[in-house]
């Protein structure tokens, strides 16, 4: 016991002794090298497009892999990718790509238009479990293709025409499908590597390890290690391997934000995914230069389940969504710059900004409580706000309990449950009223929309309205042209605000800490990098605050 | 089984009389162990008349001030909401010496005679109940937890079962492994050819000889279950918000330990003194219940 | 001895059917299944899904083909990471959390022993109050609050060792060392100091010091011998409490290890992960508990009666 004790000993002064000489950050290393250090949230559970969920892995896939077309990142419109033009039929309901002759995957073999029939085709596979394979329904037959109703994939409207042109035929116009293919469902996969590590459709095959991979992005997967880091270094055969400045990027799994924070403090990070709710004030007084705001396409809201009895009255769901302070939240709760939400939509979601559906008034709060039957909160039942467990929900969760105690006299009682329970319960509809978030799959109203249909996936409010259902499914995706649809669309937000089976209370905010040596980040409402635009400025040390 | 253990509390209460006085009066002599019954006692009075005396509502927020330092209004400064952090920690001892003294004493009760029993009887017996406790302490807890929640829902109750559930099976390890060492000497083995009967071997002689331990574990354990509540309160077991406790300050007052200090040093320092009390108190009554401390 | 321990062994078998049987209908009764989500899995996934993972089977089904597994050494596929075995997982965090756990006791024995020993040699003196009253700030600090305040002091504002990571950067395994190390010091410090006070008053000291030996080796060569010997059968147990509870320690500093995979598998209905892990800590547990047995047999001859007696 003792010799292994006394050495042990030494060793762990030497290395404190070390430490304290002082080593360089990995910024100071990295601003030399051309190595980004990026905090990524949750640690990436898989790096296959066709199964992953998560944004964590959204942002290491889109530096492995490049579908048809990338986003600008001021404007979010989509530019050249893979293909470097492409035609779009009067109908809108025929595309067709020129892909380019330069592009290539990380082994060196050319990107050819079967690569991309092939890839959809796997993501359309069942088996494979691809919980965003519905992304590509917007694609003729691919709906009924998946489901099993439809046999020959022939048939989809996806057309190799040779190996550089492709053709898509839609069911319906649809005027955001260039916006998907920016969706990792729609990326490219190789498939010699695929199908030399299993079956096409084979969840969990080893072709995503580093030195399996093979990709036609950016960069090229050169460490997974998991909790502890995802290496991508730049790969040479990338098309436009010359606007690529920087040499590798370092993806650190960042789970804890307290600790994120104090890592880009000492200089490891370059950015972070994230920043403490309470840091954000310290950080806008003392250090407003490296705090990175930018408004993100999902709204944070409450769901009322209508199927309870007295929240089944308008009133009094009007009523407590209007006797909500929810600038005070902002600011005194969140603290982040969010924007108090009046709509389900974010405001200008590609042009798109519906009417306010209601307005902070304890007056006339208190006025259609009364109505309801419970003036003054008199013999309002017991009801249970449930949310999922989490400081940041819970601190919203308290301040609201409280607005709706001083404003309408009603006791409200919170409950929090782990995520899966919390889940479980709202699916089945066992809750009163419960905490929800929803992130948009694309710039534009519909993914904030078509959730309301009746009975759909994501509804779980017990909501209907036939008018609302009859706008967004039917009468919409047939507009003729953008200002009808959107108008048919506002109509149906209006309906759903007036309603009010949900309470928006704000649209999110993306929030980080930025190094002043990144440049090249611009703002946008997905917080999407091109991690070709990025710049490391060698001559800025790691060291900003003490 | 419950009206066995009521008997032999009785006959405890009866014959045991002297062994408790002679204690107190060792104790009396002890003066930190006497500075420690007062910390505690005064913390349990303001405990019990926290209603009557706290300076606010321990839910009235006042967003606009938000998390204020200390200051004449607010003694111990104001959390993010704007509530007053003195009738928090007032309101949070009420939670948090309950649950430190109630889910300690049932992990004490039935430690204390699961280990004895184990640790007297021997053989199969001990053999079948020790790998009982193993299986316990290998179980999953958090799919537990989760367990409880569904089935139950949320309960105060629930929060001593959990933490009683947990904490009692160090407890039994211990006083089983102090009771095996003990049977085997001589005034044990003597006990049993006087033809004593196995409950009053167990009650007068191998019990009080392992209080020394269980008292110093139980001090040591009474913190740890009021950290342990406010993980199973986040975790949505136990109290739920705006009610607190001191632990759940505590886990709060981390995350801004540098916007906002007093959030943490308030209430930590609330805990260290209970329990630097609680300590000096357990080696007060340690050395006082010592049965060898008599002989010399 | 032989036989002792073969019981035991042979013991162990029960308690981990038990706890494996446990666990298998304890996790599939809690409420959430591993592939819900915030939107809405379409059923056909859900089909897909289950097929993949055999939970389409019939329960009885499930249950003895994941005992024919665990039979053969396989954990089997992880949930969540669809491409990694349970396996795979274990082994790939078990090194780091080992070392952690490691590191972690000989800082717990390094300032328990020395506060318990140093109380103990002068009892009811400051020299006792103060290092023992040290010792109890480390219960009464949770990691929870010891690790971001250790980082705070020494990571962010003196800048002598790294905020977070494992093996990465010269000395980041000193903070999280510490951090789990100090919860268990003050037992330890209770421990020694009762054993020390007990060995201390024994009569062959009483001889060393007749003797004319200089204290300190009285201390060092005769006293520590005995007076450990509670802290030694503290320990295994200890570790197997160090190896299942590194989850928060992990979780602040970071560290790629097993005990962040053990609850993070609760949250996500991981379900063979749940499994793979349970299963792996009690035979830990079971191991260990063992070990100090044997140990605490071994220094105790009174106990020894039951090695013959086979129990």
């Amino acid at each position: 016991m003792k010799a292994p004790l006394k050495s042990t000993l030494i060793i762990l002064l030497c290395s404190l002794l070390w430490a304290c000489s002082g080593g360089e950050s990995n910024v100071t290393i990295g601003n030399r090298e051309g190595i980004l250090h990026l905090g990524n949230g949750t640690d990436p559970q898989e790096l296959d497009p066709h199964i992953v969920t998560g944004v964590p892995e959204h942002h290491i896939l889109t530096a492995l892999l490049e579908g048809l077309v990338l986003k600008d990142p001021g404007t979010l419109e989509p530019i050249p990718g893979v293909a470097e033009r492409w035609d779009i039929s009067d109908d809108g309901k025929h595309y067709r790509f020129y892909l380019r002759h330069d592009a290539r995957w990380s082994n060196g073999d050319p990107v050819t238009a079967n690569d991309f029939a092939w890839s959809w085709w796997r993501a359309l596979q069942p088996a494979l479990g691809n919980q965003y394979a519905y992304m590509l329904f917007a694609i003729k037959n691919a709906e009924a293709y998946y489901k099993g109703e439809v046999k020959d994939f022939e048939r989809v409207g996806i057309k190799v025409i040779d190996d550089h042109t492709l053709e898509v035929a839609l069911t319906n116009p649809t005027p955001y499908f260039l916006q998907l293919l920016d969706h990792y469902s729609f990326f490219p996969v190789h498939r010699a590597t695929i199908e030399k590590f299993g079956k096409a459709d084979e969840r969990g095959s080893q072709w995503t390890r580093p030195g399996n991979f093979v990709g036609n992005g950016a960069y090229a997967l050169t460490e997974w290690r998991l909790f502890k880091r995802v290496i991508v270094s730049k790969n040479p055969y990338y098309w436009d391997a010359d606007k690529v400045t920087i040499n590798a990027i370092h993806f650190h799994p960042t789970e804890n934000v307290t600790t994120e924070e104090r890592m880009f403090r000492s200089g490891q990070l370059h950015r972070t995914a994230s920043i403490p709710i309470d840091k954000v004030a310290t950080y806008r007084k003392q250090h407003p230069e490296l705090l990175y705001t930018q408004a993100y396409l999902g709204n944070y809201f409450y769901r009322f389940n209508t199927k309870v009895p007295h929240l089944s009255d308008k009133r009094v769901r009007r009523a407590l969504a209007m006797s909500i302070d929810s600038n005070a939240i902002v600011k005194q709760v969140t603290k982040g710059d969010e924007l108090p939400a009046y709509t389900f939509t974010p405001p200008d979601t590609l042009g798109y900004t519906a009417e306010d559906g209601f307005h902070y008034d304890p007056e006339q709060a208190r006025q259609l409580l009364a109505e309801a039957g419970y003036p003054g909160g008199k013999g309002f039942p017991v009801t249970e706000l449930l949310y999922n467990t989490s400081e940041g929900h819970r601190k919203i969760a308290v301040a609201i309990q409280q607005m709706w105690y001083e404003q309408l006299g009603i006791k409200i009682v919170l409950n929090n449950q782990d995520w899966k329970v919390y889940l479980n319960s709202v699916e089945n509809g066992d809750y009163a009223i419960a905490r929800a978030g929803w992130i948009g799959d694309y710039v534009d109203p519909n993914t904030f929309l078509d959730m309301w249909v009746t009975d759909g996936g994501n509804n779980r409010t017990g909501w209907s309205n036939a008018r609302y259902d009859e706008l967004i499914l039917k009468l919409a995706p047939e507009a003729a042209d953008r200002e009808e649809r959107y108008r048919l669309m506002r109509e149906a937000e209006a309906l759903l605000l007036d309603d009010m089976p949900i309470l928006p209370l704000y649209i999110y905010t993306s929030k980080s800490l930025v190094h002043p040596s990144l440049k090249g980040l611009q703002p946008n409402l997905l917080d999407y990098r091109l991690y070709k635009q990025l710049r490391l400025d060698a001559s800025y040390s790691g060291e900003v605050i003490h | 089984m419950t009206e066995s253990i009521a008997i032999t509390d009785l006959a405890d209460a009866e014959q045991g009389t002297s062994l408790w006085k002679d204690a107190w009066v060792r104790l009396r002599k002890n003066q930190l162990a006497l500075f420690g019954l007062g910390v505690m006692l005064f913390l349990c009075v303001i405990a019990l008349l926290t209603p009557w005396i706290a300076p606010y509502g321990y839910e009235t927020q006042n967003l606009q001030l938000g998390a204020a330092p200390p200051s004449w209004e607010h003694w111990l400064g104001t959390d993010i909401f704007g509530r007053d952090m003195l009738t928090r920690i007032m309101y949070g001892s009420r939670v948090s010496l309950a649950v430190g003294f109630i889910a300690t004493g049932v992990a004490l009760l039935i430690g204390v005679l699961y280990g004895t029993v184990a640790g007297y009887a021997g053989g199969r017996v001990d053999a079948v109940m020790m790998r009982l406790v193993d299986i316990l302490y290998a179980l999953p807890f958090m799919i537990f937890i989760v367990l409880l929640m569904v089935v139950f829902g949320r309960n105060i109750l629930l929060l001593f079962l959990a933490i009683g559930a947990v904490e009692w099976l160090t407890m039994a390890r211990i006083v089983r492994g102090q009771v095996q060492s003990l049977r085997r000497q001589e005034f044990i083995e003597a006990a049993i050819s006087l033809g004593l009967s196995r409950w009053t071997i167990i009650r007068r002689h191998l019990i009080p000889n392992t209080l020394g331990p269980v008292i110093v574990y139980t001090t040591l354990t009474i913190p740890s279950v009021m950290l342990l509540e406010a993980f199973l309160s986040f975790l949505g077991l136990g109290i739920q918000p705006p009610q607190s406790s001191w632990g759940l300050l505590i886990s709060y007052g981390v995350e801004t330990m540098e916007e906002y200090p007093w959030l943490l040093i308030f209430p930590g320092l609330t805990l260290s003194i209970t329990l630097f009390a609680l300590n000096f108190l357990g080696d007060g009554l340690r050395d006082a219940l010592d049965p060898r401390a008599s002989k010399d | 001895m032989g036989r002792f321990i073969l019981s035991r062994l042979l013991q162990a078998i029960p308690v981990l059917l038990v706890v494996i049987t446990a666990t298998f209908f304890l996790v599939r009764a809690a409420p959430g299944g591993p592939f819900s989500a915030e939107k809405i899995v379409p059923p056909e996934v859900v089909k897909a899904l289950e097929a993949r993972y055999k939970l389409d089977q019939p329960m009885w089904q499930q249950y003895f083909s994941y005992l024919n597994d665990l039979a053969h050494g396989e954990f089997g596929p992880s949930f969540r990471y669809p491409g990694r075995s349970v396996n795979e997982l274990i082994l790939g965090g078990l090194p780091t959390t080992a070392e952690l756990a490691f590191y972690a006791m000989l800082v717990a024995i390094f300032i328990g022993a020395c506060a318990g020993v140093m109380a103990a040699l002068k009892p009811n003196t400051p020299q006792d109050y103060i290092p023992m009253s040290a010792a109890m700030l480390g219960i009464c600090m949770p990691s929870f609050l010891m690790g971001p305040l250790l980082v705070l002091i020494f990571g962010v504002w003196l800048e002598w060792l790294p905020v977070s990571g494992w093996g990465d950067l010269p000395g980041d395994k000193i903070l999280p060392a510490i951090t789990l190390g100090t919860g268990y010091a003050a037992y330890i410090a209770r421990l020694s100091r009762g054993g020390m006070l007990e060995v201390m008053s024994q009569d062959y000291i009483r001889t060393a010091r007749a003797k004319g030996l200089p204290e300190w080796v009285v201390v060092l060569k005769h006293g520590l011998r005995g007076g450990l010997i509670p802290v030694v059968a503290f320990l295994g147990p200890a570790f197997a409490g160090l190896l299942s509870g590194s989850f928060v320690v992990e979780t602040i500093f970071q560290i790629p290890g097993l005990g962040r995979f053990y609850v993070q598998a609760a949250f996500n209905r991981d379900y063979t992960m749940i499994l793979g892990t349970t299963v792996f800590f009690a035979a830990l547990i079971v191991l260990f508990n063992l070990l100090s047995d044997i140990i605490a047999v071994w220094i105790n001859p009174k106990l020894r009666h039951q090695l013959r007696e086979g129990r």
